[in-house]
């Protein structure tokens, strides 16, 4: 007998409203439908109101967590319309920021994922480690979220060179936590016993979905925009596009996990650059861009869930005549459809989650019985405390033995 | 002051509801919960359910499709109940004004008892939100 359990379309904690319906027969999940466009706000038709230097501000409220990589595929974009290079030290300053923005998303992912399994120690150590960034992040661009720093032909501002100590500083008390927690994940039998074989989203299903970012690159789908497309100063750097191969849960937290390290190596190596350079005057961050001609541009960045991509067409006005956005998660959730299925009902909140969707959206959960049309309603605490108690049974029975 | 206004103000219970936003004001409600700032010490306690909630933290422009459920959730909330409102977008709708789909600010719908602005309102505006709503009962 099929139950459906809707979830959603709010959840206390996390970001946009999504729906999850869980075809469920007993425990095993059979079958899911995602509804998605709770939060829609017709970006790209605003973007077409706006001047392109105003672009990068609404873009990068796209979204909160990857307010650096939209405005980034934006100027990409426009520059690629203009046939333009920006200066090194804008491409420094902009990987920076960038890849700071990866090291706390990465780390709300972990924390988050933490609290579905029941570590609420985890949540509240990341969230922790989390903070230094954010600082960093404040005192670099001025806002500990929006970060404006991204304008059509370089960066608005440089990064004050007393930071840079600073910079250093936050990134090796970052390098041994973020240590400490990979090494805790990699050795905890609860967390494998949840995790490992979990989810899984092999390399055809990730190529059939579209998956992108960690998502992806946890089933061994090797697909990284810095790399494949060359972004800015990434083409330089030295750094490694992190690979696992068998695409459950487990891999995808060790793919974000090791990808901070590779996040912490470039903005080292751009901050080397950057102290070299010495402070830098107002030509060296943005270039002197005039009208913008007819055309179309294309620009593409990871974002730390994926690839974003921006399409821009000009026809020679001072707005973009159309903007269109695509972000990762809208591939990246759709392949909940596969890897939810066949699993326990106390695992679907953290195979959803674990793609870091913004999914977001378990207000409440009713449970419909198809029979009977019967209807009851659980609290979304339920399903976390569902998956809660689950840990809780396997570190018994790994403790009985 | 009643006994439910009293067992209100020592320990508010806060349900988060998104209404269209762009998370940051959602992570930084998180944020105030975690060490750093950790509201969990004066028993502020994020909690899954509305109808255990004192508090409704409201944050985004209220897009077309959410109306229906939020009018639903002001209607399940247990009352009194304080409204708060975080970010620009809830306050004023923000950037997103002009957007089709958005219907207008939190407060042409549900009454609102403080707007916190800031595009996201550091998690320490946000907390100074909230005191002063509970200063007010």
């Amino acid at each position: 007998m099929v139950k459906k359990i809707p979830i959603g379309p709010f959840h206390p904690i996390l970001e946009e409203p999504e729906f999850f319906e869980l075809h469920v027969d007993g425990e095993k999940v059979v079958d899911i439908d995602i509804t998605i466009g709770w939060s829609h706000r017709g970006i790209e038709l605003l973007s077409e109101s706006k001047t392109w230097d105003q672009v990068p501000f609404l873009v990068e409220r796209v979204c909160g967590i990857c307010s650096a990589s939209h405005p980034y595929a934006y100027v990409l974009a426009v520059e690629d319309l203009l046939q333009v290079e920006v200066s090194k030290r804008a491409q420094y300053i902009r990987a920076i920021v960038a890849e700071l923005e990866r090291l706390h998303s990465h780390l709300l992912w972990t924390g988050l994922a933490g609290h579905f399994i029941g570590y609420n120690t985890v949540f509240m150590w990341c969230w922790k480690y989390r903070e230094p960034v954010l600082d960093i992040l404040e005192a670099v661009t001025g806002n500990r979220n929006h970060y404006a720093t991204y304008r059509v032909g370089g960066v608005r501002r440089d990064v004050p060179q007393e930071e840079i100590p600073n910079i250093r500083k936050m990134l090796d008390e970052l390098w041994k936590k973020n240590d400490m927690l990979t090494n805790a994940i990699l050795d905890d039998p609860v967390i494998h016993a949840r995790t490992k074989g979990v989810g899984v989203l092999g390399w055809d299903k990730c190529r059939e979905y579209g998956a992108l970012g960690p998502t992806a690159r946890a089933g061994g789908y090797d697909v990284d925009a810095r790399r494949d497309h060359q972004t800015d100063a990434y083409a330089e750097l030295d750094w490694d596009v992190v690979l696992c191969q068998n695409g459950d849960v487990f891999d995808k937290a060790v793919v974000r996990q090791l990808e901070n390290f590779e996040a912490i190596k470039i903005i080292r190596q751009c901050v080397d650059k950057l102290e070299a350079m010495g402070p830098g005057t107002e030509e060296d961050l943005v270039l002197e861009i005039g009208e913008i001609p007819p055309g179309e541009g294309l620009g593409v960045y990871e974002a730390p869930r994926g690839e974003v991509f921006h399409y821009v067409r000009s026809n020679g006005g001072n707005m973009p005549m159309r903007h269109k956005i695509r972000a990762p998660s809208f591939n990246n959730i759709l392949t909940n459809e596969y890897s939810v299925l066949n699993y326990a009902v106390a695992d679907a909140g953290l195979i959803t989650a674990a793609v870091d969707p913004c999914y977001s959206c378990t207000e409440r959960v009713g449970r419909v019985d198809t029979r009977t049309g019967e209807r009851w309603v659980m609290s979304e605490g339920d399903l976390i405390k569902l998956s809660q108690e689950k840990t809780e049974m396997i570190r018994r029975s790994l403790r009985g033995k | 002051m009643s006994l439910a206004l009293k067992a209100l103000k020592k320990s508010p219970w806060v349900f988060h509801v998104n209404t269209g936003a762009c998370n940051n004001c959602d992570i930084e409600i998180l944020d105030a919960l975690t060490p750093r700032f950790d509201v969990e010490r004066f028993g502020i306690v994020l909690v899954g359910s509305i109808r255990h909630a004192d508090v409704l933290l409201i944050s985004g422009p209220v897009t077309r499709n959410v109306l229906p459920r939020l009018k639903r959730l002001y209607e399940q909330a247990p009352k009194p109940i304080k409204v708060i409102v975080v970010g620009a977008c809830g306050c004023r709708c923000g950037i997103f004004r002009d957007g089709y789909n958005i219907i207008g600010p939190v407060d042409k719908y549900i009454p609102v008892d403080a707007y916190v602005p800031g595009c996201p309102p550091k998690p320490e505006t946000i907390i100074a939100g909230v005191v002063k709503v509970l200063g007010t009962l």
